[in-house]
């Protein structure tokens, strides 16, 4: 099919053949093949499937099956007697076809191609060439389309049927087959697949573009820094070997797959929040990299825990603004976050709280802040509340919360007497000394349990 | 006769710096030649070859009357949106080619030979169309799209070979990107997420590796002799997987600024339609080893392929028609494929 256009100037008038361009390769490969099966020497030697079955048993694989299929639906060969084009592993014969008829070689049909072929099957009172129902079906609606145009369509037809005629009987029975594979191709029967057909991406491609060299693009290429083949090829076998567990095609995984098994165990629990029920392999992954902790919302919950702890919160704060800055509030997260006075300052060095400032100044866009993305990760990795949640060793702490409400409650106790002595009028020093001990021992006692992440 | 000089210059000038180009071309091709110190098949022979492993159909999803073009999971891992040829009610257009679920699973993305980026919410209270948004409009039709990381921005490519990055909420155009000499085909977005990177394949055989901050083209990869119809980023973001028509899938590095690896068979002879690692594609949430490359082709087949060893691991009967489309769950539990035949098939 060619379609036609014209460029900017209006002058050139380019030709396009769209839809055969694409399809080039496919059908170069295809033809090669079917040219070294009709070989005098080296090709295919014509019998039937039994005899070939027997000297060559490997000959029908499963692939070899499925290409000798599509090949056949691409109408290179054809099976003698049957509009369907495929190739079966039985007994069947199949013919070649002419290259002329060649899907490569004769592009898309007219339907008024069509229409006179079917004209001339009618003419000819033969029982292999009598229309199937769904070509009549397609005659009748062709006839009811071209209504105006039908006498001449008729009388191509009829001249068609006077050459063939005339053709040696072998031939024309040939022939027949021929024309009828190549209509089987385009105008297939009901239910089989039209490989003729375009993808509509590809069909209404515009290949007006022309490619331009940069020569500084090409220096600026030069100048890149390389990395070796054996290199790339070693981070990609670690990178492997780090995740593979994690594969549920290669590995198979713990609870099974909700596809094959129907449970979907293994969706919840890569979805609880509960600290208790998150396995290992889910907590060992925050260790990779910063990306995976956050992607987790029970990663993401644990930092955020561990950095308020720190008195850091803020930073995750900030690092999620930045992830979710899209170029809207700017100054907004620059107020809040980085800006002398700020109200929830991040803690950054100074060099980069300057860069930022005069970026922000100059040219303030949404990438600005990712040097200020800061290194509360690495010092979350290290920590033991890290290593605790991967361990599951929460039970060493037991023994303290316990310690702290005891000490609680002689504390309130404590309190109680003092109150009770300060209604009576009765004072002891005792007490008051007793009072602040504690509450000192007990401030110690809290905020160590804090620090090891333990609510009480 | 002043003309006359000044062309005779032109025409000097672009002889000199063609010929500039060549020789930088071929330095290039010399810096590169250097690096390529071993085959990555010969260097990845010690490791432990993947054993035959069942992946077998597990559900057909059927309700399209017409050929299934693209599909994208959810990050709930359970949902899939699926666009198709047919004309449903709530599309503005009879081909809906590109289709993409926003990171928060609340909305979805279509497009096609309208030209357009059709934002639709998912609520089930009315009728979706009513709160449709277009966001991006094209000079030709929209091939893919893609959210980044959050709902806010779109990422899209079109065949007036542009890829351009749209604010959804205003529908104002961010960033357009420029360089392709055909139809843009395909986009996907760098997983790495300080990267802001992406890379786009198109008609013009070319891979582009782009950075959205700049709008600048940042890398150029070659070596296609056809259409490059996928893209997808390998799960570390250092490497890109494409499928094309010459029927091969090719792995090619950003570190190594060249072809690594690729993949092909003598008898596959049918253009690769869609690629996607044993990997998610969505950049917010898990990715997985990157180990196996799954293609689907236009032979109704999906090969699947050990990425390291360069070999063919199993091939998928599929489907009765091309595959269109394919995609593996966020999880890496399952593979959905989407084809001409109008279903859509669950794999795992």
């Amino acid at each position: 099919m060619y379609t036609t256009c014209t460029d900017s100037s209006g002058k050139n008038i380019l030709v396009i053949l769209s839809g055969c361009i694409c399809s080039c390769k496919k059908y170069i490969t295809m033809e090669s093949i079917v040219d070294r099966m009709q070989d005098e020497y080296t090709g295919v030697p014509v019998r039937t499937v039994k005899s070939f079955m027997s000297k060559v048993p490997s000959v029908f694989t499963v692939e070899a099956l499925h290409l000798a299929h599509l090949m056949a639906s691409h109408g290179y060969f054809f099976p003698i007697d049957d509009h369907m084009l495929t190739v079966k592993n039985d007994n069947t014969y199949y013919r070649f076809q002419t290259p002329c008829f060649w899907p490569s070689r004769c592009g898309e049909p007219e339907n008024t191609d069509y229409a006179v072929y079917l004209c001339k099957r009618t003419m000819q009172n033969k029982q292999r060439l009598e229309l199937a129902d769904y070509e009549a079906e397609n005659l009748a609606r062709l006839q009811k389309m071209f209504s105006r145009k039908w006498e001449f369509i008729f009388m191509q037809a009829e001249a068609q049927a006077k050459v063939d005629k005339k053709r040696d009987k072998l031939e024309r029975k040939v022939l027949d087959s021929q024309e009828r594979a190549f209509w089987d191709v385009h105008r297939p029967m009901p239910g089989c697949v039209n490989t003729t057909e375009v993808d509509i991406k590809k069909a209404c491609r515009m290949n007006r573009h022309s490619k331009m060299t940069r020569i500084n693009v090409l220096k600026k290429k030069l100048e890149k820094r390389r990395v070796k083949i054996s290199k790339v090829t070693e981070s990609y076998v670690a990178y492997y070997e780090q995740y593979a567990e994690y594969d549920a095609i290669i590995s198979v995984p713990d609870p099974s797959n909700p596809w094959i098994s129907d449970c979907i165990d293994f969706w919840e629990q890569e979805k609880t929040l509960n600290p208790r029920d998150i396995p290992q392999r889910r907590v060992k992954r925050w260790a990779f990299c910063i990306e995976e902790l956050l992607r987790d919302p029970a990663g993401k919950e644990q930092f955020s825990k561990f950095l308020d702890k720190e008195f850091s919160g803020e930073n995750l704060k900030f690092w999620l603004a930045c992830k979710e800055l899209k170029g809207l509030q700017l100054k907004e997260v620059h107020c809040k976050f980085l800006a002398p006075g700020a109200h929830n300052p991040v803690n950054v060095d100074s060099r980069i709280t300057e860069l930022v400032r005069s970026r922000m100044e100059k040219n303030p866009n949404r990438y600005l802040f990712d040097e200020a993305q800061s290194d509360s990760y690495s010092r979350y990795l290290r920590s033991d509340m890290y290593k605790e949640f991967l361990s599951g060793t929460r039970k060493k702490v037991r023994l303290l919360p316990a310690i702290a409400i005891f000490v609680y409650i002689l504390n309130e106790f404590f309190f109680i007497r003092i109150l009770s002595r300060f209604i009576f009028k009765n004072k002891s020093d005792t007490y008051i000394k007793m009072f602040l001990i504690l509450s000192f021992f007990y401030g110690l006692l809290y905020f160590y349990l804090q620090d090891k992440n333990c609510n009480f | 006769m002043a003309s006359e000089n000044l062309r005779v210059d032109n025409q000097e000038t672009i002889e000199a710096l063609t010929r500039e180009a060549e020789a930088l071309k071929k330095k290039l091709e010399e810096e590169k030649a250097k690096l390529n110190d071993v085959d990555m098949c010969v260097a990845t022979r010690p490791i432990e070859g993947l054993t035959q492993f069942n992946i077998k159909q597990r559900k057909v999803l059927k309700g399209h009357h017409g050929k299934v073009l693209c599909m994208n999971w959810s990050t709930d891992k359970r949902h899939i949106v699926s666009s198709s040829q047919e004309h449903a009610v709530t599309m503005p257009t009879t081909w809906v080619m590109a289709c993409s679920y926003g990171p928060t699973g609340d909305v979805v993305a279509c497009g096609g030979l309208d030209n357009k980026c059709t934002i639709y919410p998912l609520t089930f209270e009315e009728d979706p169309a009513s709160k449709k948004k277009a966001v991006a409009t094209h000079t030709s039709y929209l091939s893919c799209c893609t959210f980044t990381s959050s709902d806010k921005q779109i990422l899209t490519g079109s065949g007036d070979s542009t890829c351009a990055l749209w604010d959804v909420e205003s529908g104002q155009l961010i960033q357009s990107f420029h360089g392709h000499a055909g139809d843009v085909m395909s986009i996907d977005l760098s997983p790495s997420e300080t990267g802001n990177l992406f890379v786009s394949g198109g008609c013009d055989k070319v891979a582009m590796v782009w950075d959205m901050r700049t709008g600048e083209c940042v890398q150029v990869f070659e070596g296609h002799e056809s259409d490059i119809n996928s893209v997808r980023f390998y799960p570390s973001g250092d490497a890109f997987a494409t499928g094309s028509d010459d029927a091969t899938c090719r792995l090619f590095d950003l570190r190594a600024d060249r072809e690594v690896n690729c993949y092909k068979k003598e008898s596959i002879i049918f253009g690769c339609n869609s690629v996607d690692f044993s990997i998610s594609d969505c950049i917010t949430l898990y990715f997985l080893t990157g180990r196996l490359l799954f293609g689907g082709y236009n032979d109704y087949t999906v090969n699947i392929w050990d990425v390291l060893k360069g070999n063919r691991v199993t091939i998928l009967y599929a489907h009765d028609n091309r595959v269109s489309c394919l995609g593996v769950s966020p999880d890496g539990t399952a593979l959905c494929t989407g084809s001409w035949d109008n279903t859509l098939k669950i794999w795992a």
